[in-house]
């Protein structure tokens, strides 16, 4: 295979792919092949990455027909036999032009998700006189760890059916943030966070299909973490626990 | 403080995974009785004679058709909600009335057992 038959989407919702051809080499990322066209055929065309190494999140698209991260997706692992390769934005998102997403609805959620610390001792955001005590081996500190190193892709994002069914689902990079924070015991928000991911809209939403856990370029399982806010709401529910504080 | 809406949801749901616990094994429970019914002809005489007066049975069958009419009430709602875009807290009444209403029906068939 000589060549790579590169179909790209352009222009905005309402646009159409566009055939380029890049020549095919032994160590190649997708994210290498859009540059190419970027750079080599066509300046216009519009996509997005900074870190090129998987810490950032910003270049992640759907690449024949499937959310991932281009830096870090060798061409050799999805490409057709045919040498064909489909490009198009993240789905569930607005299009900016191109493979550029609109990621605002994405991190507006995180937010409504009450997806960021909120110190205890220290409500104002200063920093706490005291270091917190965090056993690492604890149960809480380890399901707060196995989602903490999330890049805020939104591969998991595009990849959930709920998100496209409901425009107000808080979505699996969300509520797996929410429930890191959930289990922080230096966090002070706990009772309005589980009041935040509650319902339609939050986690009670999902069905467990487990798409974005599968499709996490970093082995995160959202799913799994939306499943353990059920279980709290569900047991706090029933039993009236103590929410707040 | 969540919004009531999100707590009613969140409600919802609670009560359809508390009802699918009683479902698994109620459906266990009706089955294994229609294989044991069978055995020999199904007789309206033979299934009085287990169901009428017995509060172990009324019991079973007013819990097995609260936790029928709201479990399916409250799926049939998540599936609207998600394949028909129907959302709202006064479809969430209706469904709920609905499924007490689907209930009402099997409770009121097992009282004809019972009485
Ligand atoms: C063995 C007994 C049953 C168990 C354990 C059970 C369990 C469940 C569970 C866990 C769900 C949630 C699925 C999800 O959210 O992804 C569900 C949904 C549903 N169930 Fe049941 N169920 C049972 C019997 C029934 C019966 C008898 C009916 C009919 C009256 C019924 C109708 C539905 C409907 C319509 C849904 C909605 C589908 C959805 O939300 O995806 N189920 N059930
Ligand atoms: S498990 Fe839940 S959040 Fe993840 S893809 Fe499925 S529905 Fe979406
Ligand atoms: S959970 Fe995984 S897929 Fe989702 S945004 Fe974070 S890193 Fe990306
Ligand atoms: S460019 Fe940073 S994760 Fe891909």
């Amino acid at each position: 295979m000589e060549q790579l038959k590169v179909s790209v989407w352009r222009g905005e919702d309402a646009g159409g792919f566009a055939r380029y051809d890049v020549p095919a080499r032994d160590n190649q990322t997708v994210l290498d092949v859009v540059t190419h066209i970027q750079r080599e055929l066509d300046p216009s065309l519009a996509y997005r990455f900074a870190c090129r190494v998987g810490m950032c999140g910003s270049c992640a698209m759907t690449v024949n027909g499937r959310a991932r991260w281009t830096c870090r997706t060798h061409v050799r692992k999805v490409v057709g036999a045919d040498g064909a390769l489909e490009l198009r934005p993240l789905a569930n998102l607005p299009v900016i032009r191109d493979l550029a997403a609109d990621l605002a609805p994405f991190f507006d959620k995180w937010q409504r998700a009450q997806g960021f610390f909120q110190p205890k001792d220290a409500p104002d955001g200063a920093v706490p006189d005291e270091f917190a005590v965090v056993a690492p081996g604890s149960k809480a500190r380890r399901e707060a760890d196995a989602g903490i190193e999330c890049i805020g892709c939104a591969v998991c994002y595009a990849s959930c059916d709920v998100v496209a069914w409901n425009g107000d689902y808080l979505g699996p990079a969300a509520l797996n943030r929410a429930w890191t924070l959930v289990n922080d015991a230096r966090d002070g928000a706990r009772g309005e966070r589980l009041d935040a991911v509650a319902g339609d809209a939050g986690c009670h939403s999902c069905h467990s299909t487990r798409s974005c856990t599968e499709r996490c370029p970093k082995q995160i399982d959202p799913s799994g973490a939306i499943a353990g806010l059920k279980r709290t709401l569900f047991w706090e529910s029933l039993l009236g626990g103590k929410r707040h504080g | 403080m969540a919004d009531r809406a999100a707590r009613g949801q969140a409600h919802l749901w609670v009560v359809q995974r508390i009802t699918a616990m009683i479902l698994a094994l109620a459906v266990l429970v009706h089955l294994i009785t229609i294989i044991t019914a069978v055995r020999g002809g199904l007789s309206a005489r033979e299934i009085l004679a287990r169901t009428q007066g017995s509060e172990v049975w009324l019991l079973f069958y007013v819990l097995f058709a609260l936790a029928a009419g709201l479990h399916g009430a409250i799926g049939l709602r998540n599936i609207a909600a998600e394949t028909l875009g129907w959302r709202g807290r006064g479809l969430d009444f209706c469904w709920l009335g609905l499924g007490l209403l689907t209930a009402a029906f099997g409770i009121r068939a097992a009282f004809g057992l019972y009485a």
